[in-house]
């Protein structure tokens, strides 16, 4: 409870800027309006036309949850909840090529920590191209990775897969090397008093010691998938996912279905890195980490 | 070298390059260790108590000089898992329970499940921790963690326990109580120890033999054989034998700081 009035206040705060903000950039098309309709507006109606436009420049919340709730829950009800036109079907296409890209890029993460701590020569050779990878802008890079995918037969849910991937193994490399260097010296050299193998030592001490730096890196790179998926259905011209919705929704001035598009897709988000946050609580927890 | 000795250094000397030039860690030490030794290495901060231990260990590599333990090389000593090392710091893992982290070392050296039971049992008796096994290690004070880091070294068949001040960080009670079950331990299991340590008492009281060390360079300056009787009790420390002995250990680390002091 104490927590709440602190959330809800912020919540309303967040809420009442929204809306006036909505006033300030959609009054400039009321006003043209009545202009043109020969028609001057009282404050009052200004307000109410600005909070209720077809296509506004910013759409008010209320609009934005009606949005939701018809392509969603309305939908649900109708019992047609995963037809062509519901964001729940957008977002479990989207989510798809989320997690299968988070579970490539995972482990590709994973794969390449592992070769960077045990080997020298990776750590030298491959390290500066993990980071060079990131400088390059994804939007720049998506096209092409798509467009390659297409021309040897792939399409659908890889190439954003790959995009996902791309975007997700940097953090868990990162965190992974930094997770399996933690060990202290003299935890290692305990290992070696008792003359462990070097697997031994991976999955008994470097392991176990990592998982702390895996979760945060999960979180991130769960994140960095999602905008991957969004991203690669942007150049396909795709039909389906939260991306094409974006897309769709911009060719066709429809502000609403962007909004509602990118609410849905920041509530994928947060239910997503919350999961793995509930993950890591129970692992850590029953690991005695946390 | 008889045939009851365990570690036997000849001249051994180890020189670090550091970025300040080279650190002369120890130079030209020579030690005999006999089997069912409990000898301590005493000496001020810096004269390589740890690092001599630690070449012992075959966790440093010397740089002049002989070692060998148990008549072989250090490394080869190692691997045959010849001696169990309590480090400083207790060094349980936090994911393990108490149970789990004594187990550790038995599992990789693949002792059979059964095994393994009976042993982590039989050592947590040995430190007085019965009843721990399945509670974490932030759950146990201090030196009970230390117990265990103990218990640990104890579990496998190793004759040889180096213990690089497994006491510093422990209050004087406690102390005097883990210095009672380490010697009775010692009694019953006949290991062979060395024991690094910067208190005289704690050296007199333990040892048949203590080994005073001087810094730049790491040396040996005096090698005290106890008369102290093999049964001890807390109150041997008043008696006039003790206090004779540790006043030789004092004026050797005297003697080693040299005008200094
Ligand atoms: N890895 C290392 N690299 C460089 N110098 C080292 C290293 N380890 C130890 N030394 C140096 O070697 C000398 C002996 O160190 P050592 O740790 O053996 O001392 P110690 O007798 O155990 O001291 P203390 O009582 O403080 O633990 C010190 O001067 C130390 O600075
Ligand atoms: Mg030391």
């Amino acid at each position: 409870m104490r927590n709440l009035v602190p959330v809800l206040t912020i919540l309303a705060a967040l809420l009442a800027l929204w809306y006036a903000a909505a006033v300030a950039l959609n009054a400039q098309w009321a006003q043209d309006q009545a202009t043109r309709a020969g028609t001057t507006l009282t404050l009052p109606a200004l307000v109410a036309d600005t909070w209720s436009q077809d296509k506004p420049k910013l759409p008010a919340p209320h609009q934005v949850a009606l949005e939701i709730w018809n392509t969603t829950g309305a939908m649900v009800l109708e019992g047609r909840g995963f037809s062509k036109r519901s964001l729940f079907y957008h977002s479990w296409i989207t989510f798809s090529a989320t997690a299968l890209g988070f579970v490539l890029g995972t482990a590709l993460g994973i794969a390449l920590a592992i070769g960077i701590v045990y080997n020298r020569t990776i750590d030298m050779s491959v390290m500066p191209w993990v980071i060079a990878s990131q400088t390059i802008p994804i939007l720049a890079i998506a096209p092409m990775i798509i467009v390659v995918l297409n021309a040897v037969g792939i399409s659908g849910l890889l190439p954003k897969a790959m995009i996902s991937m791309y975007l997700s193994f940097f953090p868990v490399v990162v965190g992974m090397v930094k997770g399996l260097r933690s060990p202290a010296p003299m935890q290692l050299d305990q290992m070696r008093t008792w003359s462990a193998s070097a697997a031994q030592t991976f999955w008994r001490l470097r392991l176990p010691s990592s998982m702390p730096y895996l979760f945060t890196s999960l979180k991130v790179g769960m994140a960095a998938s999602l905008v991957g998926a969004i991203v690669g259905e942007l150049p396909t011209g795709a039909v389906a996912g939260l991306g094409a919705r974006l897309l769709a929704g911009s060719y066709y001035g429809q502000t609403i279905q962007i909004w509602s598009a990118l609410i849905m897709a920041a509530t994928l988000a947060a239910v997503l890195v919350g999961l793995i946050g509930l993950v890591q609580r129970i692992t850590l927890k029953r690991m005695g980490m946390a | 070298m008889s045939s009851n000795t365990v570690i036997s250094a000849q001249n051994l000397s180890l020189t670090f390059q550091t970025g300040d030039g080279p650190v002369h860690a120890l130079k030209d030490v020579s030690l005999e260790v006999e089997k069912g030794d409990f000898v301590s290495f005493i000496g001020p901060s810096g004269c390589g108590k740890t690092t001599f231990l630690r070449c012992m260990a075959d966790l440093e590599h010397p740089t002049g000089g002989t070692l060998t333990v148990n008549g072989t090389s250090a490394e080869e000593a190692r691997k045959s898992r010849a001696y169990g090392y309590v480090f400083q710091a207790a060094g349980l893992y936090p994911w393990r329970t108490i149970g789990g982290n004594i187990r550790l070392p038995l599992e990789i050296m693949g002792y059979a499940r059964d095994d393994q039971e009976a042993r982590v049992k039989r050592v947590l008796d040995l430190v007085d921790l019965a009843g721990f096994e399945r509670k974490y290690p932030w759950q146990l004070s201090g030196g009970m963690q230390q117990r265990a880091s103990i218990a640990r070294a104890l579990a496998f068949d190793a004759d040889i326990l180096l213990m690089d001040e497994p006491f510093g960080a422990l209050d004087e009670i406690v102390r005097d109580h883990l210095n009672e079950q380490l010697l009775q331990l010692w009694d019953r299991t006949n290991k062979t120890i060395c024991f690094v340590t910067h208190s005289i008492p704690e050296a007199v009281y333990l040892s048949t033999k203590i080994v005073v060390m001087s810094p730049r360079p790491g040396r040996i300056t005096d090698v005290i054989e106890s008369t102290l009787p093999k049964h001890r009790p807390l109150d041997i420390r008043e008696t006039p034998e003790f206090l004779e002995i540790a006043h030789r250990v004092r004026e050797g680390l005297r003697a080693g700081h040299g005008d200094a002091v």
